[in-house]
């Protein structure tokens, strides 16, 4: 592998190991803070424990998206100086505005809602939280931002052979950001519904198993207590259960959320990147219909390879154009079509390194479009149907018996998350070789593109770019173990390992915060201990 | 003159400014785990002085980045590319500080806790050495050629500035981060720390004395020598302040030694942000390395109100938190067992 190669899998791996992480920060924040709402308003404390435990998984998992994000946003310099050059003008501003009017927004008040729980009102506690959780929505929208410029660039004009911004307006409303926000929101709430579902419909098997709970003869739930098990009370089943109803419905609703945004930006793309969404369909001939399943070999990048077994008419039109009947231009119409804007061969410039006057392959790898575009539909939908089913078969207040279900339920935590995965990994890849796509709309800026060979750092070598690689995925690969372990001990212990004074001697929940007391020095009564200390 | 990336240069010298003064005691608190911390108690205390706010102080570091990024792309791209493997170091050591405060209390055990600790002290000394090692360099240069690429390999970044850069950020952390216990913690540290402040101050400040003076002396200017000469009175009154037991004092004396210094530096060097030691005709400067003047005003409005926004609410945490924290408010380890443990269950509906 070269330098560019190994960037390329160093940036795909950081990056998709970082949104492993931020979906399910935006979206357990978000579901943490509505039920700390909840809690807020009726004072039920069956509420207090769900965002005391979900908020502890919620922090367990921030973490780790914070400490990956910092590498996402220097590796663009490190590894990609010649892109960070090309587009600073217009790139720049939406992550340097991430940082200041969001991450610091997110950083700040998370701490205060971390360790405040005491010092703060409750209302101005809660207000944290909302306030952490708005700065994550819109540090994904700047992030959106920047990307979508990749995607689709609007509002520059060439200076000196580089993009420099003319109208911010349009860099900040591009409407390829103003879907894939939407679009990206409800997949992280996807994320989160699922993990609710999963660790809930645990808990309350694990209660049906242990003969906690009982079932009566019209097979309504009795809900029971373990009083030698600290937390394991009656409250304790409306929590799960509650949490199981919350994260059904979160997913349900977030996937009718990203099958809608996830339209209009299909649609989107057809016009702004329509060689993108022919590798999708692995589409070589202009046509109607939708692929069910194509067969052949996608990997040899040839279209005399590929048949489409199952098709079906006219979808492939309405998922493009929103009728039955438009023929959508497939590989072998839209191939001429890139050669003749873009050239056929990469320019004989140094910038491109050994690949300087290599011929272009305007074709996206096709089993990774084609695949990828039907496994996030496909883990998305099963996701939604399994809510779905899931409410169902709770509908008398506790899950069935049968382990295969419960463990069908943890393991289907990770179908949104797979969803995710493949969704950004298509969009990514669906869009090489250029870096930065170029903007086919006529009236646009159509000389604005930039092929991802010519991106990377020229002084860097291959060497520190495989040393680099080989320390942050191992460095990764550790964490994302530690941090399951943690997780799943946390959701083994439930809510009593989030919230210590279930077991140790009561803590007075109302106590007044005083915090006009400091400097006096000496020793504090016992009571006076930090609400949370690391 | 150009204004617009003027007032950049300058926005760019506050942000790490300020990451250096935010940042700096709580990466020096992370290495005071292993050197001045006693037990898990002592531990424990001082983490807590950091635990509200480091995160939020870190955010610094990012948007120096990232408005490196945005104001000077080819100053990014040329410093960052040319010091891969530094920042390597600093990234990798900067998610294991990270994780570490989250995870050490996470689990109730002597093992578990002595490895987060020590991810927490290497952690922090490592993103402190590697953070003044870059900041030193683009001071003094890099062998960079007229497209502003690293000539000579992966280690021809190196050079005395850079042990010095990094010497001096991770002393000054150090000095700063037991100015910041004496004045956040009460007992048996806040004493102890105040000791160590007055006994190190004068050989944890000597590294950063050194890169101001190389500065001077290399592009020196009147004003910036006049600024090391206050720099220089501001560390011997904080010095004399922590003696007197004047904590807070002390803190903001140091913190005013920290304003002057990074002053004195930034000043020196502009307008050049990142000379080229092959040719000064590579030099990259405020002129030859800024993004528009309308990307660079559109930044201008924005960092206008988020900037004295983001300082407003970061005071306001530090405000709420202000309680000095001591061993008596330390919570006992929380343990818990799995909530499913296999037992005989008695009481049913």
């Amino acid at each position: 592998m070269d330098a560019l190669e190994i960037a390329r899998w160093q940036f795909g791996i950081t990056t998709v190991y970082h949104f492993m992480m931020v979906p399910l920060t935006i979206g357990l924040g978000l579901v943490v803070a509505v039920i700390q709402t909840a809690w807020h308003r009726t004072g039920n404390p069956a509420y207090l424990r769900m965002t005391k435990f979900w908020g502890k998984l919620f922090l367990i998992n921030f973490i780790m998206g914070v400490a990956t994000g910092i590498v996402q946003e220097f590796q663009f310099g490190m590894a990609w100086s010649e892109y960070s050059r090309f587009v600073g003008d217009v790139f720049g501003a939406p992550l340097a505005l991430e940082a200041l009017l969001a991450f610091f927004v997110e950083s700040t008040f998370l701490g205060l809602w971390i360790f405040g729980w005491k010092q703060l009102k409750p209302a101005i506690h809660l207000a944290c939280l909302w306030i952490a959780v708005i700065g994550s929505v819109f540090s994904a929208y700047f992030i959106i931002v920047a990307n979508s410029w990749m995607q689709h660039p609007v509002g520059v004009e060439m200076v000196d052979g580089r993009p420099v911004m003319t109208d911010a307006w349009a860099v900040f409303t591009n409407n390829t950001a103003l879907v894939a926000v939407p679009h990206t929101l409800f997949g992280a709430l996807a994320v989160a519904g699922g993990f609710l579902l999963g660790i809930a419909w645990y808990h309350l098997w694990r209660r049906r198993h242990d003969g906690v709970d009982t079932v009566g003869a019209d097979g309504k739930v009795i809900a029971g207590e373990a009083p030698d098990i600290p937390g394991r009370d009656r409250d304790d089943h409306k929590v799960w259960l509650r949490s199981l109803r919350i994260g059904a419905v979160v997913a349900m609703i977030s996937f009718a959320g990203t099958a809608i945004t996830g339209d209009l930006q299909g649609k989107l793309m057809f016009e702004q990147q329509p060689m993108k969404m022919a590798a999708a369909e692995a589409a070589c001939h202009d046509g109607t219909g939708f692929s069910v399943l194509s067969v052949g070999n996608l990997g040899s990048q040839s279209c005399d390879d590929i048949v489409a077994l199952i098709e079906v008419p006219g979808i492939l039109s309405y998922l493009a154009k929103g009728d039955f009947t438009t023929e959508v231009q497939g590989v072998n119409s839209l191939l001429p079509q890139y050669q003749e804007a873009y050239g056929t061969h990469l320019p004989d410039n140094p910038i491109y390194g050994e690949r300087a006057g290599q011929e272009i392959d305007y074709l996206p790898v096709m089993e990774v479009t084609y695949w990828g575009f039907r496994m996030m539909i496909g883990f998305g939908g099963l996701a939604a149907l399994a809510a779905l089913v899931s409410l169902w078969l709770t509908r008398k207040g506790t899950v069935p018996e049968s382990p295969w279900l419960m463990r069908l339920a943890v393991f289907g935590i990770l179908a949104p998350f797979g969803a995710n995965a493949a969704g950004w990994i298509f969009t990514e890849m669906g869009r090489q070789p250029f870096v930065v796509a170029p903007n086919p709309d006529p009236n646009g800026i159509d000389q604005v593109f930039m092929f991802t060979a010519a991106a990377v750092s020229p002084g860097v070598t291959a060497g520190e770019l495989l040393a680099s690689m080989v320390a942050l995925t191992s460095v990764y690969a550790i964490l994302l173990v530690v941090e399951v372990k943690l997780l799943v001990k946390y959701i083994r212990g439930g809510v009593v390992s989030a919230m210590p004074e279930l077991v140790h001697a009561p803590v007075d929940e109302n106590e007044d915060a005083t915090p006009g007391s400091g400097g006096s020095g000496g020793a504090k009564p016992a009571d006076d201990v930090l609400a949370f200390a690391y | 003159m150009e204004l617009l990336p003027t007032i950049w240069f300058i926005a760019i010298a506050v942000l790490w400014t300020g990451y250096l003064f935010l940042e700096g005691f709580d990466l020096g608190v992370g290495m005071l785990m292993k050197l001045f911390a006693r037990n898990n108690t002592d531990r424990r205390v001082l983490l807590s002085t950091i635990g509200p706010v480091w995160d939020g102080n870190e955010v610094w570091l990012l948007t120096a980045g990232g408005a490196t990024f945005a104001a000077f792309p080819l100053w990014y791209a040329s410093l960052f590319s040319a010091l891969y493997l530094p920042l390597l170091v600093v990234l990798v050591a900067l998610i294991f500080r990270a994780v570490a405060f989250e995870y050490r209390g996470k689990v109730d055990n002597d093992q578990w806790r002595a490895r987060w600790d020590w991810a927490i002290a290497l952690g922090s000394f490592f993103a402190a050495f590697g953070v003044g090692a870059a900041l030193a360099l683009t001071t003094t240069g890099l062998p960079l050629n007229a497209n502003g690429d690293r000539e000579g390999g992966p280690l021809a970044w190196f050079s005395g500035y850079a042990v010095l850069g990094g010497l001096a950020v991770a002393g000054f952390s150090l000095v700063h981060a037991l100015a910041f216990l004496a004045l956040k913690t009460d007992g048996e540290v806040r004493r102890r720390a105040r000791r160590w402040f007055v006994r190190l101050l004068p050989v944890l400040l000597l590294p950063i004395a050194g890169w101001a003076l190389s500065i001077q002396v290399l592009d020196g200017k009147p004003w910036t020598w006049a600024l090391v000469l206050l720099a220089v009175a501001a560390a011997a009154a904080a010095w004399n302040l922590a003696r007197r037991a004047a904590e807070g004092k002390a803190f903001l004396a140091l913190g005013a030694f920290l304003v002057l210094g990074t002053a004195s530096i930034f000043g020196a060097v502009f307008p050049v942000v990142l000379p080229s030691t092959l040719d000064s005709a590579f030099d990259l400067t405020i002129s030859n390395a800024s993004s528009s003047d309308y990307t660079l005003g559109l930044m201008s409005v924005v960092a206008a109100f988020g900037l004295p926004l983001v300082i407003a609410y970061q005071a306001w945490t530090y405000w709420v938190f202000r309680r000095r924290v001591s061993a008596a408010h330390i919570p006992e380890a929380h343990s818990f067992l799995p909530a499913i443990a296999a037992k005989a269950f008695t009481a049913k509906g």
